[in-house]
């Protein structure tokens, strides 16, 4: 090799090194998914959304011109690695803001490192508690399961069905369902006339239903996320029972009509929007984003995107709102995010505020109907 | 209590208990030939209705044919499993035998989770899903296929362990495996017998209850254990004994759950277990072991 | 019995450097676990390794002594340094009744009693929602406090771990040379022949059981006060395979075997961390390759291997 070349290539090199010192550091976000074990079917969603939206984001020019780094980490729905990979984000790789868990019982488990660490936790959870009461550092994207209790016990006042059987799961979504089916039930005139749980992993229900039937409740809702909810459709079909089956958010994907078949048809659910999104009517702030994010969702990974996946989505996208406002450290974005009014995500319309970390109203919701293994919107 | 309920109970007990028969009678197999107790037994029930899954879906095979599939490749990883796992295992103490089928058990599932995914997939039941009355419970035409390839398997169980030569020589080193070392039987293929026979039961197992249950990597570990309770209420027979122990099982958790609590369903299994082993170890049927110092 | 003496002094030393040398940051958390897992190792490995009794529903007494600590010290503001004792003690005695029944069954039958016990205690966690919040987990559990010092960072968790860790290997290396450690191999080797020379073979069975529930309990108490959080899910019937694994990976019977297979299972998920859909492949394929090929476990395996490797060598130079 002759000195011209040599002198070529540290020239290119020492040019590239210079370009690669002046370009801005990437604002890392730190997030945690339950990407194996029980809770997969929310955290998978929820990597492949957040990977997807910064990826465009960062194609895009990122933000103020510097580039978004997502540190991910797999709890496998875990509590205790949750706290440990949170407290390895904010110690070792320096995140300015978290995304997730996935699960009530992780956040719960988390908050009070990033409450402590003073760093914004933006949860991809349902349970009320996380947001209620009001936590400083701690905001959340999934509609609250109390909203989806509403909109099941305002529709069964509605249609004076108000003697209602509980089948929850027994674990951390179930029994927070459960505990807001119980504590609304006065307000909505809802007698509560059986309460049972399953196991997640349960294959036989018709024992619970068995009772269920002997007590002629006039409605059964159900709370829980797949399989269960599936077996419990088809053993109530099984048993010939005629009383109408209601379920919860958890089971809003296309995946449980698969599995529970002919049982799905006539079941009644609160859903987020991105499950009905083509049949929303245009006036709906929320349609533009939803659609985009249901072909997007599409395009890279090949399956249909669902409102798991939508709430990694609106986290990232308030996340991003927040820095385009000029914030940058995590106190700053704290801030920023509290000031969010009207944002249109996938899980709802979004506002923030000092007292409300929640940010989504009744809207957020619309309850479906299963019909012709598809979803219909209940009027 | 209305008399229908206790009937509901009762039948979806008794389908439940079958398929814990079906298990617990692979437990016992296993354990006659070789004195091991196979973790990995329940693996074979998931991997009978993953493996009838693809043949339907991937492979477009009919029934008729997928089953006979999914069962064979379920054997030949019982085959592997004992080959490359127990046979060359040089301090077969039962410490290191329950690791092993534990480890086994845990590599099965792993595999399988990486072939098939962590999803919940459904199967389509044998014929059709019309609720069939019987007073005033409902049972599905699968429960009707469990109960009946059940009483065909413990039928051609007995037709084996009774009438036939290898039948006859499992049993023998289920007695006493020295002596039959010593009057010629082959006690190595022995073992291999028994893991055959015990994966293929199990897979069977899977494949009759996934249309009512579903089927996912991780069905084989609690049904794995039930299986085994069964076995233990039998007393450790391969034959009626344990069927009994399945259906007891299977009647008294359904009952329990619909009675007493549903949330507590899973302990009722193992506080059973417990009783068993504290106050008759040798099982409801079994006779007292005497032990050799 | 010197060279103990010397080993262990050591062994304590290294502990006190390690944060000195590695300050702050995520290890020192991952480290607080190793203390806690290898607390747990030992207490496994005096049951398994010594006495011969197979357990695999330790994780039972690990989240008993986690859950009584977190209940009384939040729904009734008992002083944690009380409650840690007084929960220790009801395990204990648990464990003393339920030891009689449970430690006549030998082999299968222990291992298959004990794993129904540890499935019992889990599902008695999940479901006494009222009491110990149910899958949800029990929340804003204090942290220790010691002469007004609050033992709520890592480092500071990390010291008052290991002093418990360092304390109970103590205690442990204590027993096993002692009259008591070989009464107990010798129930192990043989039950009868331990009984006809005179050993009370029964009632140390239930004593060295309740005496590994103590000490579980107590790692579980410690846990409860680190995390300030617990949940039912970190004491299933998993768990009790890890701690099984880890006992058997590091070597039966070996005290610092324990805390070769706690540290090596709780740092290698750590290292894993990219391959996380394999993990439990690895996991699984680990344990069938111990158990197959180093029985003994890494504290017997490894230097039986490098003598292997060695005298080949000087065989071959020999030659």
């Amino acid at each position: 090799m002759n000195v011209k070349v040599m002198i070529l290539v540290i020239a290119a090199a020492t040019l590239l090194f210079s370009a690669v010192s002046f370009a801005a550091a990437p604002i890392k976000i730190g997030a945690l998914f339950a990407v194996t074990g029980p809770a997969a079917f929310l955290g998978e969603p929820e990597r492949n959304s957040a990977r997807m939206v910064i990826d465009e984001i960062n194609k895009a020019g990122g933000v103020k011109g510097r580039k978004l780094e997502l540190v991910a980490y797999d709890t496998a729905g875990d509590a205790t690695k949750a706290v440990q990979l949170a407290t390895k984000l904010i110690k070792d790789d320096k995140v300015v803001a978290i995304i997730g868990p996935s699960t009530t019982g992780e956040t719960m488990a988390v908050i009070p490192v990033t409450e402590k660490e003073q760093i914004p936790l933006i949860s991809c959870s349902a349970g009320s508690k996380i947001t209620d009461p009001i936590k400083k550092w701690v905001f959340k994207t999934a509609q609250n399961d109390a909203l989806a209790v509403g909109k099941i016990y305002e529709y069964l006042q509605k249609t004076k069905q108000t003697k209602v059987s509980i089948l929850s799961v027994s674990d951390g979504f179930g029994a927070s369902g459960r505990e807001q089916l119980k504590s609304q039930a006065a307000k909505y005139g809802i007698t509560i006339v059986s309460d049972d749980t399953y196991g997640p992993k349960d294959t036989d229900m018709t024992a619970q239903l068995t009772k269920i039937r002997g007590t002629h409740a006039q409605a059964i809702i159900c709370w829980g996320t797949n399989p269960g909810p599936a077996v419990i459709a088809k053993n109530v079909r099984q048993l010939g029972i005629k009383t109408p089956l209601f379920m919860s958010h958890g089971v809003s994907s296309k995946k449980f009509i698969e599995l529970a078949g002919e049982a799905a048809e006539g079941i009644k659910l609160p859903s987020g929007k991105v499950v009905v999104a083509d049949v929303l009517p245009g006036s709906d702030k929320q349609k533009k984003p939803l659609m985009a994010f249901v072909m997007d969702y599409q395009k890279h990974y090949k399956a249909e995107g669902d409102h798991f996946g939508g709430h990694a989505w609106d986290a990232v996208m308030l996340l991003r709102n927040a820095l385009e406002n000029g914030a940058d450290t995590a106190a700053a974005i704290r801030d920023q995010l509290e000031k969010t009014r009207s944002f249109a995500g996938i899980g709802g319309s979004f506002n923030y505020s000092p007292q409300d970390h929640a940010g989504l109203g009744k809207d957020a919701f619309v309850l479906v109907e299963v019909k012709n293994k598809d979803w219909v919107i209940v009027k | 209590m209305q008399f229908d309920q206790i009937l509901q109970y009762t039948l979806s007990g008794l389908s439940t208990g079958a398929i814990y028969a079906l298990i617990g009678i692979g437990f016992s197999i296993i354990y006659n030939a070789t004195g091991i107790i196979n973790f990995a037994q329940g693996e074979f029930v998931m991997l009978g209705g993953l493996l009838t899954l693809s043949c339907l879906e991937l492979l477009k095979l009919p029934l008729w044919a997928a089953v006979p599939c999914a069962v064979a490749v379920s054997t030949l990883v019982g085959i592997l499993f004992e080959r490359l796992a127990i046979r060359p295992l040089r301090q077969p103490t039962p410490i290191n035998l329950v690791i092993i089928t534990i480890g086994g058990s845990i590599l099965i599932r792993g595999l399988a989770m990486l072939v098939w995914g962590k999803d919940t997939h459904a199967v389509p039941p044998f014929s059709g899903d019309t609720p069939i009355a019987i007073g005033g419970a409902t049972i599905l035409p699968q429960h009707l296929w469990i109960f009946a390839i059940t009483l065909i398997i413990i039928f051609i169980n007995k037709v084996y362990f009774y009438r036939t030569i290898s039948g006859k020589a499992m049993r023998a080193c289920s007695y006493n495996r020295r002596a039959a070392g010593l009057v010629g039987i082959d006690v190595k293929r022995m073992v291999l017998f028994s893991f055959i026979i015990s994966s293929a039961m199990g897979a069977v197992a899977g494949i009759i209850v996934a249309p009512l249950t579903m089927t996912a990597y991780d069905v084989g570990v609690m049904l794995g254990l039930k299986g085994f309770c069964a076995a233990i209420i039998g007393g450790m027979s391969s034959g009626a004994s344990t069927v009994i122990g399945g259906l007891i099982l299977g009647v008294l958790e359904s009952l329990g759950a619909g009675l007493i609590s549903s949330g507590y369903k899973d302990a009722i299994a193992f506080i059973i277990l417990l009783l068993i082993l504290f106050i008759r170890p040798q099982g409801l049927f079994g006779k007292a072991d005497s032990e050799r110092v | 019995m010197k060279r103990d003496f010397v080993l262990f002094i050591a062994f304590s030393l290294l502990v006190v450097a390690v944060p000195l040398l590695f300050s702050g940051g995520y290890l020192m958390n991952v480290l607080v676990f190793v203390g806690i897992n290898t607390m747990l190792a030992i207490a496994l490995n005096l049951l398994l390794g010594y006495a011969g009794q197979i357990s695999l529903g330790h994780a039972g007494f690990f989240g008993l002594g986690a859950y009584l600590s977190g209940i009384l010290t939040t729904t009734c503001s008992v002083n944690p340094w009380v409650a840690m004792p007084a929960a220790a003690a009801v395990v204990g005695c648990l464990a003393g009744l339920i030891g009689f029944p449970i430690l006549k069954l030998k082999g299968h039958y222990l291992a298959m009693a004990t794993l129904g016990l540890g499935i019992i205690m889990y599902i008695v966690f999940n479901e006494t929602v009222d009491l110990t919040g149910g899958p949800s987990g029990l929340s804003a559990i204090p942290n220790l406090k010691l002469a007004g010092v609050s033992f709520d960072s890592d480092i500071k968790n990390y010291y008052l771990i290991w002093s418990f860790t360092l304390a109970v290997m103590l205690f442990s290396l204590n027993l096993a040379n002692s009259r008591v450690g070989r009464a107990l191999r010798a129930v192990h080797d043989s039950e009868v022949a331990a009984q006809v020379l005179g050993v009370n073979a029964r009632l140390l069975k239930v004593q060295i059981f309740a005496l590994s529930a103590v000490i579980s309990s107590l790692a579980g108490s410690l846990y409860a006060h680190t995390m300030t959080f617990v949940a039912p899910a970190s004491f299933g019937f998993n768990f009790s395979i890890e701690l099984l694994t880890m006992v058997v990976i590091g070597g039966l019977g070996s005290i610092y075997g324990s805390f070769l297979g706690a540290a090596l299972l709780t740092l290698l998920p750590e290292f894993l961390r990219g391959a996380n859909e394999y993990d439990i492949i690895i996991y699984g394929g680990l344990l069938m390759v111990m158990v197959m090929y180093m029985p003994g476990g890494l504290v017997r395996g490894v230097p039986a291997l490098y003598r292997k490797v060695v005298r080949q060598k000087s065989v071959a130079d020999h030659a």
